[in-house]
């Protein structure tokens, strides 16, 4: 941990003004690493990298002072991707990781894309490592090939003879060592990129920085006050913008009052947006006075199909649709006959659970800045975004303009959790649209009370399910159905349309593969409300999750059975996640009684990392009250690429979890948020969250995601000690104190 | 007329009428961003600065209350990381978005300003002013630990 990385500004600044012989230049040195690389993307990378040193490929570029300067696709909203990824090639490399210097990646899809989002740029999913692990070590590997073909002609020695240390070709029988540096200045660089065959690449007893713990890139300016964030930019001659958006999706302003608005001191003018009332305002504090007093200063026409909306109402009708079998659905995932086979069954347990809404809280309200050209074609971005794609694309559709004329500078993210990754990015089009409106530089701020109410939020679901035993009590059939409010054609239509018409978003985690049910299955019944919604930490493992989990408890106590064994029972087949269930048992001394607290336990096969947990409760039945009191967790993610950081993740999802379960709840009457800041929307404090025990099992997989996987284990294992307490089952997150009375009465 | 006080050991002043909030002339007036905006109604404590030696939400406290006050932010609490808060942020790998960390840190710096010694629930009490979305709370109560340790 005493590795040091310098990273650049977060910002993609691109120089303008190049010529078209250095662009000629760059194009030939970049044909390499990247079969799709078309002239103009060279460009641009050449640009990007041109004055951190000899680009090597599009992703690699030496100093002959030996400072790597190396690309980071991802945005970073704390996941340490910025890290991940280039650590990745440097491994592969094998460089000097003292001397790498992080640069963002520019918003190029064929150089730089995201393979496990259909090339865009775009980070979510937990998924950036193990889509990028594949290629950036490829890509590593090819540059470190160039520099050993190099050394070998510089050395007229057979390449086959030699090795390299970090940074540092070297030739054993003739003591002769070469820098990267001194290599890069002379080196050639191909005009293919030279073919690595997997069984080139490190094996992981190889490995210098993967699976080892380095400095995350960023985090000496996150101590300091100098890491920035969008909100912390500032552009000459630029004015403040806030807007009050329409509560319901669809509606637009009618009658504005500008009266109050007008008696703030240095405020410009009040914009009529499609979809609300922007004020500008010279400074700060005018635009955010400015937007206080256009509270309850609009009207609204009623054009959505939000309007009247009521989440209560909402709810119980989802919920008797999902319990009521002729109300129609969709099969969504099927393994043998499970309706048929339960109609067998010699025992058959049913039971409806709920989800409500909840919000990102992302600790950064949302903001952007914008600038654009007096005609109107060009435009300049400041942004925190989860797609540098989509930032992209939203902008240029919005004002119908190629996308070659956006320039995107993007920074560090305070917090992401899924909102910043729409495909309408509709927070940085507010900027966009005052910005042309004002013919100069607008930074928009969102305030909390926007930011939530605004908010879009993880759907309401209402879930019921059936499971059939057979006389030995084996659990041979399993039925679900899900009402749940759409997500991804909201957020995305064409990334839905691209998914087969599947809302994946709303229902990923409902499938239970690595259990031993023979048939299992399900449905989903599609439903728009109009509320706005998203994925969120965790999607629809979270929910879907929770109710499976819980519910698989409800059959152990059904059969009289431990819940951990029932467990292993069904995992018979699946090796690994007997291992983090044996081993998060033995760790929380599962089989030993607590007096007064409660132990639940839950496990969950997220992408293919396999997680369990167990938490251990207290109930205070006088006010309904939950306490967690330590909640351990065992996590095989494959190669652990950064070891801390995956606990550190593991401890970030747990307390995320912990909100969703107890705390957080987004209510919707009329179509509209009835919360609106932390008093009323209460995220986890210090004085909340258990102690945390997280063990990693490490095996030589490939590595999967790790950002979110805990999130959806503590609901479940939370009611579980619950009913372990009490004998009674919470089958509605979050078990506010209220429910918790209702539910113990 | 301007409001004068002072910043970080330098004087400062503003134009800025005397409801605003101290918050805003720091960011967007005096550039120093490291303070962040997170709810504006003192309840999440990204804003945390210290006035006169005692931490304040900066979001809640209006220029005219600060006329004539020391006003430190983290750009301030030292010139090069050197705190031993700064470190043992660091060495217990605290930040994940980073974004409420300024305000955690201040906080802590004023905790063990009053209180070198802290006892673990005396942490958690202090510290629970501030919120982390990213959940980074069970190392920021080691780094606390750390730093009142190695001071």
């Amino acid at each position: 941990m005493t590795k040091h990385v310098a990273i650049e500004g977060l910002n993609t600044s691109i120089p303008s003004v190049l010529s078209r012989r250095q662009v000629m230049i760059g194009a030939a040195g970049l044909t390499f690493a990247v079969a799709l690389t078309r002239v103009d993307d060279a460009f641009a990378a050449v640009s990007a990298v041109e004055m951190t040193g000899r680009p090597l490929s599009p992703w690699v570029s030496i100093m002959s002072d030996g400072t790597i300067s190396i690309m980071s696709p991802a945005t970073e909203m704390g996941q340490g991707s910025t890290t991940s990824l280039p650590l990745i090639i440097a491994e592969e490399l094998d460089a000097d990781w003292s001397k790498v210097r992080i640069v963002p990646a520019p918003p190029i899809e064929a150089l730089y894309g995201n393979p496990g989002f259909a090339g865009q740029m775009y980070t979510a999913g937990s998924n950036a490592v193990t889509s990028y692990f594949r290629p950036l070590r490829i890509f590593g590997a090819q540059v470190r090939r160039v520099l050993l073909d190099t050394a070998a002609n510089k050395l007229g020695v057979p390449a086959a003879e030699l090795t390299t240390e970090p940074s540092m070709v070297v030739h054993a029988k003739s003591g002769r060592k070469l820098s990267y540096g001194d290599i890069a200045s002379i080196a050639d660089v191909p005009a293919k990129a030279p073919e690595i065959k997997p069984e080139q690449l490190k094996r992981p007893s190889e490995f210098r920085l993967i699976s080892k713990d380095v400095m995350r890139a960023e985090l000496p300016n996150k101590v300091n006050g100098s890491a920035k964030y969008a909100i912390d930019v500032q552009v000459p001659g630029m004015l403040y913008g806030a807007v009050l958006r329409t509560p319901v999706e669809g509606g637009a302003p009618d009658k504005i009052d500008e009266s109050k608005v007008r008696s703030v001191d240095d405020v410009i003018r009040v914009v009529r947006l499609p979809y609300g009332v922007a004020v500008l305002a010279e400074t700060a504090w005018a635009a955010l006075a400015a937007r206080r007093a256009l509270d309850g200063a609009v009207t609204w026409t009623r054009i959505g199909m939000g309007w009247g909306f009521d989440s209560d109402a909402g709810m119980e009708a989802f919920a008797a649709a999902a319990s009521t079998p002729k109300v129609p659905a969709t099969e969504w995932d099927r393994q043998g006959n499970p309706l048929e086979e339960i109609t067998k069954a010699t025992t058959v347990l049913e039971a409806t659970y709920r989800c409500d809404y909840a919000y990102h809280a992302q600790m950064e309200p949302l903001n952007a800045i914008a600038s654009v050209s007096p005609a109107g074609d060009a435009v300049e971005l400041w942004c925190g975004t989860q797609s540098q794609s989509l930032a992209v694309e939203a902008t240029a559709k919005v004002l119908g303009i190629p996308r070659d004329k956006v320039k995107l500078n993007y920074y560090l993210m305070g917090g992401g959790f899924g909102r910043r990754g729409h495909r309408d990015e509709e927070f940085i089009v507010d900027a966009v649209l005052l910005a042309k409106e004002a013919g100069r530089p607008v930074k928009v701020l969102w305030t909390r009370e926007d930011d939530v109410r605004n908010g879009r939020f993880r759907p309401i679901t209402a879930h019921h399910l059936r499971a059939g035993l057979d006389a030995t009590g084996k659990l041979v059939a399993w039925h679900h159905r899900v009402a749940g409010d759409r997500v991804t054609p909201y957020m995305d239509t064409v990334r839905f349309q691209q998914g087969g018409g599947r809302d994946y978003i709303l229902m990923r985690g409902v499938e239970l593969r690595s259990y031993d049910i023979p048939h299992q299955g399900t449905d989903q019944l599609y439903r728009d409300t109009g509320v706005r919604t998203s994925p969120l930490r965790g999607i629809g493992f979270t929910a879907n999750k929770f109710v499976t989990e819980a519910f698989l408890d409800e059959i152990a106590q059904k059969r009289g059975i431990d819940p951990v064994a029932f467990r292993l029972e069904l995992l018979k087949n699946t090796p690994r996640g007997r291992k983090v269930v044996e081993r998060v048992a033995q760790m929380a001394d599962w089989g030993r009684k607590r007096d007064g607290r409660g132990l639940g336990f839950a496990f969950i096969d997220y992408s293919g990392t396999l997680t369990a947990g167990i938490a251990e409760v207290s109930l205070d039945r006088g006010s309904g009250q939950i306490r967690v009191h330590n909640f351990w967790c065992t996590l095989d993610c494959g190669i652990p690429v950064q070891p801390d950081n995956v606990v550190a993740q593991t401890e970030s999802s747990i307390v995320y979890g912990l909100g969703v379960s107890l705390t957080e709840r987004i209510s919707i009457k009329d179509g509209a948020v009835e919360q609106s800041n932390f008093y009323d929307y209460r995220v986890p404090r210090m004085n909340e969250v258990p102690i945390m025990h997280i063990e990693i099992i490490a095996t030589d997989n490939h590595p999967t995601g790790v950002g979110q996987m805990a999130t959806p284990l503590v609901a479940p294992a939370i009611a579980g000690a619950i009913s372990q307490l009490t004998g009674v089952r919470l089958r509605h997150t979050p078990f506010t104190p209220e429910r918790v009375k209702k539910a113990l009465a | 007329m301007g409001i004068n006080f002072t910043v970080n050991g330098k004087a400062a002043s503003t134009d800025a009428p005397p409801a605003t909030a101290l918050l805003w002339v720091i960011r967007e007036g005096l550039k120093l961003t490291g303070t962040k905006f997170g709810c504006g109604t003192g309840l999440c404590g990204a804003c945390m600065v210290h006035i006169d030696g005692k931490r304040a939400f900066s979001c809640q406290t209006q220029m005219s209350e600060v006329a004539g006050k020391v006003v430190t932010t983290i750009e301030g609490l030292s010139l090069d990381s050197s705190h031993p808060l700064q470190k043992a942020w660091l060495a217990e790998q605290v930040p994940q978005c980073g974004y409420c960390q300024s305000g955690q840190i201040m906080s802590a710096a004023d905790l063990l300003n009053h209180n070198p010694r802290p006892t673990r629930d005396q942490i958690v009490e202090h510290m629970s002013t501030n919120i982390c979305r990213c959940g980074t709370y069970q190392r920021i109560v080691r780094a606390v630990e750390r730093a009142a340790r190695e001071a």
